[in-house]
């Protein structure tokens, strides 16, 4: 019989949503799926964390955040001793990225990101697809069915494993080495932007051309009721706060109508909303990848489209 | 200050692609090459270091065949000094810690203060072979970092997390970091360092020993068109879009 092993994602000391997506791909492989909570105080996090599938819960008490990446290192490695998994699941994430790869060397085994996709293969393989090159082409990578391996899910792809489980719950101890990555400072960012929970996301790209034209833009989405999202562009060039990033490193979203106007589409964009219910694309630029993953598109300069919305709100 | 900066070369695939026979890469004809982007901001953040750090190197690495030399002559001609391309047997450019193990051989000969990779490639962004780098080499890691400084043998800088949260921190050097895309604006190297690039003698390191690879890249296809969505277009003009659209959000506000 198969045997996942789940790392949670800790945000905060709160169970992130991309946990409970990824004990769906596991319970998807059959066997057991053992949910591993690694945290200052993993015993708060155990009713969140009894999903149905899981079929017991291993707790790690750490003393640094759950930024510490070499902690999490420390106590992953820790927990695949203990737990013998024949595969490692976990969130692609910063937070899980940011050791994952370390697992695989130090434990010598192979390591996918950014999986769309998890099965075995008829000769028991485990096999990972990713979607790639802004989601133009599927890749399908295998690791050797002889040894365990370590795939870091997409977050927002798989279903989330329904609450109500009643998973055996033990504790596992791990001597956790002091990290040489010191925190000085931690700025958390401002404007209370929740794009998570909104139903409607008006998302803004290197289109806009200026700041002025993002503030129009900004205040036109205010005015509709709708949620402020933006690619990465908007936010390096600082003309919004980075609360309102979509993307692998902004938040990942999924509302009912996401409406993206001036955004070509990089792999990093895409990955942060594809899974929302309609996506709606508004470019000049017709070769645009995310008219490939678009419900509804419109080939027209967004400056148009922005002033005649800006007249009907 | 001897900085190494990792860059690889990344493909901007057209609508419609078609596969090398193997079907395990995107046939040239359907892609453009370019550097990858980050790696060029990692370039930048290495040059500014450099030049406040009042004297030091900053070397390029690329792992790969003529991909990775085109690769080091466009982030060269940014102005670092020298690139170094690691190739050889064994080599599987399709798994990052092969990668990240061939990068170790021009870690062990150049011996340098701070290590530099882009967060991830855009095209296949796997963020794996900077934290597989560090594993081997036996430093730190700081991932999705910007705003780096020195002081004696401390690095400073900010680390990205999701929504926005922002890290400030400190580590000793030798150390590892993945800088974030966008986290400054690459510049434009002179002409007179254009020229250098182009000409520049790019010497050709093979990794002595290399991990074991533990997974295989077996196939590749295009995605399902709109990976399962159909596009309707709206015609009608700007005024035709914004009224569908209009309606779309009070639909999907009810």
């Amino acid at each position: 019989m198969t045997r996942s092993l789940v790392l949670a994602e800790v945000v905060d000391g709160v169970l992130a949503p991309v946990t409970a997506q990824a004990v769906t791909a596991a319970v998807s492989l059959g066997g057991e799926v053992v949910l591993a909570l690694v945290a200052q105080d993993p015993q708060s996090l155990v009713p969140d964390a009894s999903l149905i599938g899981v079929t017991e819960i291993v707790t790690v008490a750490v003393p640094g955040s759950d930024r510490d990446h070499e902690q999490s290192l420390a106590a992953a490695a820790a927990l695949v001793a203990d737990v013998q998994p024949d595969q490692v699941i976990a969130g692609f994430t910063i937070r899980s990225s940011a050791f994952a790869a370390a697992l695989g060397h130090k434990l010598d085994l192979g390591v996918i990101t950014d999986a769309i996709a998890v099965y075995r293969d008829d000769s028991q393989n485990l096999v990972a697809t990713r979607s790639i090159y802004a989601g133009r082409v599927r890749a399908h990578v295998v690791i050797d069915g002889a040894r365990p391996g370590i795939v870091l899910v997409r977050p927002s792809i798989w279903e989330p494993a329904d609450p109500g489980g009643s998973p055996v719950v033990r504790v596992l101890t791990v001597e956790i080495p002091t990290s040489r990555v010191r925190t000085i400072e931690l700025v958390r960012p401002s404007g209370g932007v929740d794009l998570s929970s909104a139903d409607v996301i008006f998302s803004i790209g290197r289109g806009a051309g200026s700041q002025e034209n993002v503030a129009n833009f900004a205040a036109m989405a205010a005015k509709l009721g709708v949620a402020l999202g933006a690619s990465r562009p908007i936010i390096d060039a600082g003309w919004l706060p980075a609360a309102h990033q979509v993307g692998q490193t902004g938040s990942t979203v999924k509302p009912r109508l996401y409406v993206a106007f001036g955004i070509s589409g990089a792999l990093h964009h895409l990955a942060g909303m594809q899974n929302s219910r309609t996506i709606v694309v508004v470019n000049s630029d017709r070769n645009a990848p995310l008219f490939d993953n678009a419900d509804i598109g419109a080939i027209e300069d967004i400056h148009d489209v922005i002033e005649q919305l800006t007249l009907l709100a | 200050m001897k900085v190494l900066v990792c860059v690889t070369q990344t493909l901007e695939v057209s609508t419609y692609i078609e596969l090398t026979p193997d079907g395990c890469a995107i046939d040239p004809a359907f892609a453009t090459a370019l550097v990858n982007e980050a790696d060029l901001c990692a370039v930048e953040e290495a040059l500014v270091l450099v030049e406040a750090d009042g004297g030091g190197e900053v070397v390029l690495v690329s792992v790969g065949e003529e991909g990775a030399e085109q690769a080091l002559r466009s982030a060269l001609s940014l102005g670092p000094e020298r690139a170094v391309r690691v190739w050889g047997e064994g080599v599987v450019l399709a798994d990052t810690r092969s990668v990240a193990g061939a990068l170790l051989a021009c870690i062990e000969s150049e011996a340098p203060d701070l290590v530099l990779t882009g967060v991830q490639s855009s095209d296949t962004g796997a963020q794996s072979v900077g934290p597989a780098l560090a594993a081997m080499w036996g430093v730190a890691c700081v991932p999705v970092g910007r705003r780096l400084s020195t002081s004696d043998s401390t690095l400073r800088l900010e680390r990205e997390f999701e929504a926005g949260l922002v890290e400030r921190v400190e580590v000793d050097l030798p150390a590892l970091v993945t800088v974030q895309v966008g986290a400054n604006t690459p510049r434009y190297g002179s002409f007179k360092d254009k020229m250098r690039a182009k000409k520049a003698d790019i010497s050709v390191v093979a990794p002595s020993t290399l991990p074991p690879s533990r997974i295989t890249l077996t196939r590749m296809e295009a995605a399902p068109t709109g990976s399962g969505r159909s596009l309707e277009l709206i015609e009608g003009g700007p005024s035709a879009v914004a009224t569908r659209i209009m309606d779309l959000v009070r639909e999907a506000q009810s």
